[in-house]
């Protein structure tokens, strides 16, 4: 986070004219080979996310091993299981308490797009709420879709330019209950 | 005839507007403005004891007649037996008294019938959502709640 910032600083005062790309190819690897998972587990899908942590697909293998129950020590938020509306404002909170920089790992077809449930109650995809980096669909999605998209991920986390950063907070807002 | 719908039926002629015992289960349908006397007469009277309010919910029936049907299934732990007694509820006034002077169990299934048909308890002492939020507009469980309606607060607009 330290260096992010200061190498933004120096990126904004020489105002485009030097760019540092092999500070943040760097940075890129370190990052994308440390990855701290927040699971935010809800349903069915928690199952496969099981398997996918567990010895025999052993998520451990991308450098992504450490799940941490505490936002403020995670920079990938997989979000795994259907997310209804009442729980829509926590998971907002979870991603607003993470530190910079962080991911969005979408899990399974709920979380995409809210799958089958097309209904009152459940949210049509958390993009709507959050921003969105992996997709990764399925009912549930087998463990090795999982790891595609999370080396997909990995990829695009090297060719990032540190100036993403900060992403600011989460675009989802109470609406007002007034009408115009 | 079951021996608990001639009980009913014995005690209260003209609100029983009809019953029957399909496979065994016996069940009236009352007048929705006798329900909390009738009720009581069932908790207290020692033949029929229903000291337990086992379940309680409601159907909507779409175009029809009343078109709610609020439907009570009570038991008995003294004497093992059960009843289900149903009330219709009109749509122009969806109002039925609340049981919960009688049964406290009641309070959050009337609070869950309401959440989700919006049926109003008269009476009840915390009418308000249990399982959907405050802000929801609507209620879901109504067969005219469009599938795919999205609610203001989250969600794309459609
Ligand atoms: S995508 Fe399928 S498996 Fe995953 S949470 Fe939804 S219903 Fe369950």
């Amino acid at each position: 986070m330290g260096i992010g910032t200061d190498r933004k600083s120096i990126e904004t005062a020489l105002s485009e004219s030097v760019i540092l790309t092999q500070v943040d190819k760097v940075i890129g690897w370190g990052r994308k080979y440390s990855f701290f998972l927040y699971p935010f587990i809800t349903a069915c899908c928690g199952m496969e996310f099981m398997s996918v942590a567990g010895p025999r697909y052993d998520i451990d293998r991308f450098g992504a091993a450490l799940p941490r129950f505490s936002p403020r020590q995670a920079d990938l938020l997989i979000v795994v299981g259907t997310i209804s509306h009442k729980q829509a404002p926590i998971l907002t909170k979870v991603y607003n308490q993470m530190t910079e920089p962080k991911w969005v790992f979408a899990y399974g077809a709920c979380v995409v797009s809210g799958g089958m449930y097309d209904n009152y109650s459940t949210v049509q995809g958390i993009d709507t709420i959050l921003p969105v980096d992996i997709y990764v669909p399925g009912c549930p999605p087998r463990p090795e879709m999982v790891f595609e998209g999370l080396m997909k991920l990995q990829d695009v986390v090297q060719q990032e330019r540190a100036a993403k950063w900060p992403r600011g907070e989460a675009p989802y807002k109470k609406r007002s209950l007034e009408k115009p | 005839m079951g021996k608990l719908i001639d009980m009913v039926r014995q005690k209260f002629p003209e609100a029983v507007l009809s019953s029957h015992e399909d496979f065994g289960d016996e069940t009236v349908t009352v007048q929705k403005e006798r329900i909390v006397e009738i009720m009581k007469w069932l908790r207290d009277n020692e033949e029929t004891a229903f000291n337990m309010l086992m379940d309680f919910t409601a159907v909507d029936y779409l175009g029809k007649e009343p078109r709610f049907e609020v439907v009570y299934h009570l038991y008995s732990v003294t004497l093992n037996h059960r009843f289900r007694v149903k009330a219709g509820v009109e749509e122009k006034d969806p109002t039925i008294n609340s049981v919960v002077p009688l049964w406290r169990a009641a309070d959050w299934l009337e609070r869950e019938v309401w959440d989700l048909y919006g049926i109003v308890f008269m009476g009840h002492p915390n009418l308000k959502r249990i399982l959907l939020y405050e802000e929801f507009e609507g209620h879901p469980l109504r067969k005219d709640y469009p599938i795919n309606k999205r609610q203001p607060l989250i969600g794309p607009d459609n």
